[in-house]
């Protein structure tokens, strides 16, 4: 599904990612943990293909594709979707207009038709029912005025409507209350599948007990510096970042 | 004198109107030769060029003909409906109308009384070079009174079509809207012209009163394009307590100059204006507004919107000026500018003018592209960079329209505007 191979990046000219090795299996569920500023957000965003991250070496298959040759809406076409830690607001475009246009944009990629109005609303309808939020949400402005925990819901219903190959999660628990976390995480397992794999990143192991992953990283650095099984999410609870950081260094 | 003028001044001499109005359009066809013809040097015509005026002087007056009802569609809105095709009246397409609307020339003694008392003096403090015309020009026009107390349930619905003339043409357009004290309307004006090759040349004006306690929402639409020429200004008195509500927009064309002159002359006069201006290819708009605070306790909430493609030109001068005795005056102006090519320009220019101690003011204009965040979001879920720049345009827009309070207008905008833009109307629709 996914290899990475030594990747470096900059952002501003600044190396946050020095030499990053990650292989992703299909239908395997990854978490990735790590300091604040290690770099996974930027693994995220070098993923997706965001403008400003500069790619120095190494490379990425995705998909037997190399994934630098495709734009950010190819990326995203071939099944490639992340859930952003700070979801955007944009006021004006409504999120029900925004979701067919992706939906569509995808379904164009692949050679099948556009839905018809008809048919998105009620494919919408049923699905933000899944992730509890009210229909009301699909008729404002993207993530406009969301709380905290809706814009996260947000992006879950993006993800089940898209029906990537590869999900990854940028703190999508960060900020939800209990109720919330076990919708996402419910919706998440509903997901899995031998062909969908999963990069899950966050701080608290709790999502952990909830999405049970099949490998556990540590990102530090800009490099994994770490790979367990689910019990290295109990360990860090524990003893924290430092150790690992000292032995990387 | 120009050309425009000397020519101009010939056209009104055709003119024929109801006698009780000669003094007034006599009187105006004297200044008229006195006026300064505006050049670029001319305060206020910094930007905007008149020589497709002057080059082309629409030197006769246009004609009706009825080849434009393929064309225009009405705002679905059940009103008190007046068609103008070419500046003349159009009974056929026009509704009944209640004894408060009528044509200056169907007016009863009494509503003559009330006409030239309030007719071309609204308009004078400020003495617009093109209201001077619109006086002398002036052979028709309608009179909106609304009676002391009195709500109206519908509202007027004034429609001006421009259709394609032999020769370039020109149209006088006038309103007049008394609103007495705890009075209540809607006036919707609407400008639209048929898909033809346009050479009209069209000036029209606006008084409006607002008295004590009174409310009025106002739309002015001005969806003619290419080469129409339109030079209009809505000229306006809030007396005690008045409240207007005002929601105006424009897509460009050869030229295109609005004038908002607002004065808030009651305490407590509440005015919330909203604008949208849209101007591609290579047209232009031209929004002037000026908003005098000259007595204390008013309110003024402005918000101007533009997205300028292509070669467009936008101007928007907007002016707020607070008089010494305006204590505790409210105000607020904000323009916003989108380009979406760098060959679209616009000029704006946001003036607070500030004579009075105790007051609460801010201003702000600001010219942007978009989001790169918003883009890289939307690209993120598949949508293209060429998509997703039609979407932010159109949402940068949308989130004026959603607050138009006349759900027959945001529903005649929207899917128009959409189709602009290029987006689905269908989905706007069924998302309400
Ligand atoms: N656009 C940017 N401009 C400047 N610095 C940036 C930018 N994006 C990221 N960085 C820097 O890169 C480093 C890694 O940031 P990143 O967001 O990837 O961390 P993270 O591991 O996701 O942290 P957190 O757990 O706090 O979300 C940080 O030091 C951050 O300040
Ligand atoms: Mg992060």
């Amino acid at each position: 599904m996914l290899r990475i191979t030594n990747l470096f990046a900059k952002v501003e000219e600044k190396e946050i990612l020095k030499g990053l090795n990650l292989t992703i299996n299909a239908g395997e569920v990854h978490a990735i943990m790590g300091p604040n500023g290690a770099g996974k957000s930027t693994l995220g965003n070098v993923l997706s293909g965001r403008d400003g991250y500069e790619v120095t070496d190494g490379k990425i298959d995705f998909n037997d594709k190399d994934l630098f040759a495709l734009s950010t809406e190819e990326r995203a076409r071939e099944g490639l979707f992340l859930a952003f830690q700070y979801p955007v607001e944009i006021p004006g475009v409504s999120n029900m207009e925004f979701l067919k246009a992706s939906v569509d944009a995808k379904r164009k990629h692949h050679g099948q038709s556009e839905l018809s109005a008809v048919e998105f609303m009620k494919l919408a309808r049923e699905t933000s029912k899944r992730v509890s939020l009210d229909q009301a949400f699909l008729k404002r402005g993207v993530n406009e005025g969301f709380s905290g925990g809706e814009k996260k819901r947000n992006e879950i219903l993006q993800m089940m409507l898209l029906e990537p190959s590869l999900c990854i999660l940028d703190e999508t628990d960060s900020g939800l209350d209990i109720d919330a976390l076990q919708i996402v995480a419910n919706g998440v397992n509903e997901m899995r599948s031998p062909e969908r794999s999963f990069i899950i990143v966050t701080h608290y192991q709790r999502l952990l007990d909830y999405i049970v992953p099949d490998f556990v990283h540590v990102l530090a650095n800009g490099r994994i510096v770490k790979t367990g099984g689910k019990q290295l999410a109990l360990e860090l609870e524990e003893k924290g970042y430092a150790w690992l950081e000292e032995e990387a260094v | 004198m120009s050309d425009f003028q000397q020519l101009a001044l010939q056209l009104a001499t055709q003119q024929q109107s109801p006698v009780w109005l000669n003094g007034l359009r006599a009187q105006a066809a004297v200044d008229w030769q006195k006026v300064i013809w505006p050049t670029r040097k001319t305060e206020h015509w910094k930007y905007t060029s008149l020589a497709s005026l002057q080059k082309n002087v629409p030197a006769q007056w246009a004609v009706a003909n009825d080849s434009w009802q393929q064309d225009v569609e009405f705002v679905a809105v059940d009103a008190h409906r007046l068609v103008f095709v070419n500046g003349i009246f159009d009974a056929a397409s026009s509704s009944e109308l209640p004894a408060e609307v009528v044509l200056f020339s169907q007016a009863n003694i009494a509503q003559q009384a009330v006409i030239e008392q309030y007719l071309g003096k609204i308009v004078r403090g400020e003495q617009h070079v093109f209201a001077t015309l619109n006086n002398a020009w002036m052979n028709e026009g309608i009179f909106v009174h609304v009676p002391r107390g009195q709500i109206f349930s519908r509202p007027v619905y004034v429609v001006h079509v421009s259709t394609m003339s032999t020769q370039p043409a020109s149209v006088n357009q006038r309103l007049l809207v008394v609103l007495d004290e705890n009075s209540q309307a809607e006036v919707i004006e609407h400008f639209v012209s048929t898909a033809e090759r346009q050479n009209i040349f069209v000036n029209a004006l606006t008084e409006i009163v607002v008295g004590d306690n009174a409310q009025l929402q106002h739309y002015r639409l001005h969806l003619e394009e290419e080469n129409i020429q339109h030079v209009g200004a809505v000229h306006v008195n809030l007396l005690r307590n008045a409240r207007m509500r005002g929601f105006t927009l424009a897509l460009g064309s050869r030229l295109k100059r609005i004038d908002y002159q607002i004065n808030h002359r009651g305490q407590g006069a509440e005015l919330d204006l909203q604008g949208v201006y849209l101007p591609r290819n290579n047209q232009m708009v031209d929004y002037h507004t000026n908003v005098q605070h000259w007595v204390p306790h008013c309110t003024t909430n402005e918000v101007f919107r533009g997205i300028i493609a292509d070669s467009a030109q936008a101007i928007f001068n907007g002016r707020i000026y607070i008089h010494p005795l305006a204590q505790k005056t409210l105000a607020e102006l904000s323009n916003k500018n989108l380009l979406t090519s760098n060959k679209a320009e616009v000029n704006t220019k946001p003036e607070l003018e500030i004579y009075a101690d105790d007051v609460k003011c801010a201003h702000g204009a600001t010219i942007s592209q978009l989001s790169s965040t918003a883009l890289y979001y939307l690209q993120s879920r598949g949508i293209s960079r060429s998509e997703a720049e039609v979407m932010l345009s159109f949402g940068f827009i949308n989130e004026l329209l959603q607050q138009v309070a006349e759900p027959a207008v945001r529903d005649y905008l929207l899917p128009r505007l959409a189709v602009l833009f290029g987006r689905d109307q269908t989905l706007l629709e069924m998302a309400d």
